[in-house]
């Protein structure tokens, strides 16, 4: 039976059984190929999406269990890719191999929606299940505090 | 991914209006073999310069994170004097004919770049003012060059690449060799921090990487291999898997390898089962419902315990071979007041890129087109048409971003594959791995198992070292990643000094993981000069700044190539000035000097140099009660010559290359029963956020010509981290991973 998803804010309609995992309902049927496979387990964290704005591993959830959820991708995070998070990555230069950047990007996303100026103790927590092969760690901290100034003038 | 092919064509196109610009032009072919250095580079082949101004420069070299998209085309812009703002980099398609060689491997690319690839700027530009000049009637000599203009002084007439381009691509391109080269301290572009060319791509997570390559009517693929290194199919249950929802066709692969005690670099194809399907995960679905009876054959018989027992005889029987030796190694041991004996053990590991191995492949009327992640494209056009008995001529490679290499991809066997299960079935395909396939299915990084004995005089100097190297292979070649060369360091210093090798058969793929030898054999060797700095009483720095004082027996680079089959040839060896600089550096930058001793918390040192760089390290590093160890910080310091070709991304290779080298410490690859005991991220693990210190990184700018990142910023982080341990605990790590010997990363 057809499941109708919201997906960066717009309805889509898939056929598949509704325990195919989210991730490549994404990827091979709705073509949004921002959000990556690595482990099929969710140990690594590349597959992260936002399901009503908390950080869900797509590679594990079954996409009959988001069908009533907002998801959101790295491709929906905003309409130019110029959200803080995206801004503050770009700035800095974060990614090297850059794979596991999407799903590091929508885990920062979810983490400053719920704390604003997380300390580096909340960072590691935060980031603990988001696991990057290349070693951009220092980068992605460092762009976390940029993003987050940036997030808190916005509010402002 | 079309887009690559499709804008190849409007890039043709739009070339009638400006810097002619013909991809697939072949200038001087026949005298070139696919993969030799090309000679005969045209800038025509690398720039087009659109009417509007915009520059497109053509990025040779595969990319899988390193940089190469900015590094060899920073090169081209720099002398072709535009702005870099200006510039639009795409990847080249395979072709070394026109490119030159398009590998990325072995730190080989800013070296093997450096040269050509401003002369190829150079010559564009020397194109372009040669079209002003004539369109002037002005002498060349008497034009210059600023920010993508030509200008001619003396009337004060200017005008742009853009307009200048039609003319100018009629022109004769000038010899390489020819054209005049910047100063240096002219640079606006080299040794200033460009972005990554695809970074806003990545964070908007544009379809880039090999597993996002889509093609109209495209099929998935998955492969169950047997368990064991090589096993073949016997039977399998294939109707009822052919009947299951999405699958299209189920192949079996024979396989074309023959387990025997040395395993080829590309050994052929592994034996499997190929399931393709409408979608990926339909292909996997199925997998589950396999029935496999395999052959398992005689690599079922191996094991992590076994090797480990026959290595500990190998090391008492005499050694196999001699790699070096000079001077009296047993009078000198004999003489010598204290003798310092220890045995060093590391792990098989897997590269586990964070993109499963892949490839996509479509044979249609008899043509192949490939979407090819390999850092060693060329090999993988060979080996494709090999296997599949084609002509090279009849594929098209288009190189596409990877999620990570570490030498995962200088072999082809995915590529393979799925080229082989395209033709088989008419089809586009998407081949994935999943990443249990990915762990068990590695060509791993080869364990090792290392007898080493030092001999110390009265006054604490190094006198004699012998080292016994038990590796893997037949009585002819060490597995691949598991070769030593004759000026393995500490080799020439010793007054005395002796290195064998001993080796065992190994049924199983092994490759290279990034500094391949060097990433076990600097670990080994900087430990057990930290132990002899210790036994003689003396700071491990002052003693090995010593010995690389002292010269005994240098081995030069005519003789061969010096550093086994990982390290390009040529003048590859060792400078003592060089890695002194950078070990006197990096203990300035740490305050080595003045460090305090206490319990549960020391600094190490250790020091590298491999794939034409130097780098040292220091590691400040606690351990708690349960032998939980947090590094505090790290400190890098690196010589790879005179500049940095890209600051921010060369700090983030060196950030990587130690980040990286602490996961080593905590991974391990076993076999029992021929089975990979390993499978994800959970029993192989990599290094967290949390478990990341603060790294500084300085370079030490010496009068060299610039060599690459991506190898030698790694190796000096294992012994840094384990001399650091021993100076906090008094515990010797000499068995990897941290696990073995007891300890664990906090």
């Amino acid at each position: 039976m057809p499941l109708k998803l919201k997906v960066n804010n717009a309805i889509a309609t898939v056929d598949v059984p509704p325990d195919t995992p989210l991730l490549w309902v994404l990827r091979d049927v709705l073509n949004l190929k921002g959000a990556k496979y690595g482990c099929g387990m969710g140990v690594c964290g590349a597959c992260t999406v936002l399901a009503d704005g908390r950080a869900v591993r797509s590679c594990m959830t079954h996409v009959g269990a988001v069908a009533d959820q907002a998801i959101t991708t790295i491709e929906g995070l905003s309409p130019d890719g110029l959200h803080p998070v995206q801004a503050a990555w770009e700035s800095l230069d974060v990614p090297q191999c850059g794979y596991c950047q999407a799903g590091q990007i929508m885990t920062v996303t979810a983490l400053l929606a719920r704390s604003p100026h997380p300390t580096d103790a909340e960072i590691d927590t935060a980031m603990s299940g988001n696991l990057c092969r290349c070693g951009t760690y220092p980068r992605i901290r460092q762009a976390i505090h940029e993003a987050a100034g940036a997030v808190a003038a916005t509010n402002k | 991914m079309r887009i690559d092919r499709r804008s190849f064509l409007q890039l043709s196109a739009l070339a009638g209006g400006g810097f002619a610009l013909n991809l697939y032009r072949s200038p001087l072919a026949a005298a070139q073999r696919r993969g030799e250095p090309s000679l005969d580079l045209t800038p025509q082949a690398f720039i087009h310069i659109a009417p509007d101004g915009v520059v497109t420069i053509m990025a040779r070299a595969s990319e899988s994170g390193q940089g190469m998209r900015n590094m060899l085309p920073m090169l081209i812009a720099e002398e072709l004097d535009v702005d870099w703002k200006d510039v639009r980099v795409q990847q080249a398609e395979l072709n070394e004919k026109i490119y030159g060689p398009q590998f990325s491997g072995g730190s080989a690319n800013t070296p093997q770049g450096w040269e050509p690839m401003r002369r190829v700027g150079a010559a564009g530009r020397q194109l372009l003012i040669a079209a002003a000049a004539q369109m002037w009637g002005v002498p060349a000599a008497d034009c210059t060059t600023q920010s993508g203009r030509v200008l001619h002084a003396a009337s004060g007439r200017s005008a742009s690449y853009g307009e200048l381009a039609a003319k100018a691509a009629e022109l004769p391109a000038p010899a390489l060799s020819t054209v005049k080269l910047k100063d240096p301290k002219d640079y606006r572009i080299i040794g200033h921090s460009q972005p990554g060319v695809d970074t806003h791509a990545i964070v908007t997570g544009k379809p880039l990487f090999g597993i996002d390559v889509e093609v109209p009517g495209i099929l998935y693929a998955a492969i169950e291999k047997a368990p064991v290194f090589a096993g073949k199919v016997k039977t399998a249950n294939i109707d009822r898997i052919k009947a299951l929802p999405g699958v299209r066709h189920v192949l079996v692969i024979d396989g074309a390898i023959v387990p025997a005690a040395f395993t080829p670099w590309e050994p052929g194809m592994e034996p499997g089962i190929a399931i393709v399907a409408d979608s990926w995960w339909q292909a996997q679905q199925a997998r589950k419902q396999l029935q496999v009876d395999w052959d398992l054959g005689p690599a079922a018989a191996q094991s992590t315990d076994g090797f480990m027992k026959r290595a500990e005889e190998l090391l008492q029987a005499p050694p196999a071979t001699t790699v070096r030796k000079y001077g009296d190694l047993d009078a000198a041991l004999k003489s010598a007041a204290k003798v310092v004996e220890a045995t060093y053990h590391y792990p098989f590991i897997a590269h586990v890129t964070l993109e499963p191995q892949g490839a996509t492949a479509h044979w249609k009327d008899g043509k192949l087109e490939m979407w090819s992640t390999s850092t060693l494209p060329g090999n993988g056009l060979s080996l494709v048409a090999k296997t599949l008995g084609i002509q090279e001529s009849d594929i098209t490679t288009h190189m596409i971003r990877s999620g990570g290499s570490f030498g995962r991809r200088l072999q082809n066997d995915y590529l393979v594959e799925a080229a082989w299960i395209a033709k088989r079935i008419d089809a586009p395909v998407k081949l994935l791995w999943s990443r249990e396939d990915d762990v068990a299915h590695d060509p791993f990084r080869p364990g090792g198992t290392v007898g080493l004995k030092g001999g110390l005089d009265a006054q604490g100097k190094l006198t004699a070292w012998r080292h016994h190297f038990v590796t893997f292979g037949d009585e002819k070649h060490s597995t691949s990643g598991g070769g030593i060369g004759p000026d393995s360091y500490p080799a020439g210093f010793p007054p005395a000094y002796a290195l064998y090798t001993s080796a065992q058969p190994l049924m199983l793929r092994t490759g290279a993981l990034r500094a391949p030898g060097d990433n076990a054999y600097c670990w080994v060797a900087q430990s057990f000069l930290d132990e002899l700095a210790y036994a003689a009483g003396r700071d491990p720095l002052e003693f090995q700044l010593e010995l690389l004082g002292n010269t005994q027996s240098s081995w030069s680079a005519s003789q061969g190539d010096a550093v086994g089959d990982h390290e390009p040839s040529g003048p590859s060896v060792l400078i003592p000035e060089r890695f002194k600089g950078v070990l006197e550096l990096v203990a300035e930058k740490s305050g080595w000097a003045g460090r305090t001793r206490q319990s549960g918390r020391g600094m190490g040192i250790a020091a590298w140099f491999c794939h034409l760089g130097y780098f040292a390290e220091v590691a400040d590093v606690s351990v708690d009660g349960n032998n939980k160890v947090t590094v505090n910080h790290v400190w890098a310091a690196g010589d790879v010559g005179s500049l940095i070709v890209n600051p921010r991304a060369a700090e983030s290779m060196a950030f990587g290359g130690v980040i990286e080298g602490l996961g080593h410490m905590g991974q391990e690859i076993t076999l029992t029963g021929g089975r990979v005991d390993q499978s994800n991220f959970h029993n192989h693990p990599l290094m967290r956020m949390r478990q990341i210190p603060p790294i500084e990184v300085f370079w030490r700018k010496t009068d060299y010509s610039p060599t690459g990142l991506g190898e030698p910023t790694l190796p000096p982080i294992l012994p840094a981290v384990t001399n650091a341990i021993f100076a906090a605990t008094g515990k010797r790590i000499r068995t990897l991973p941290l696990a073995r010997s007891g300890f664990s990363w906090a």
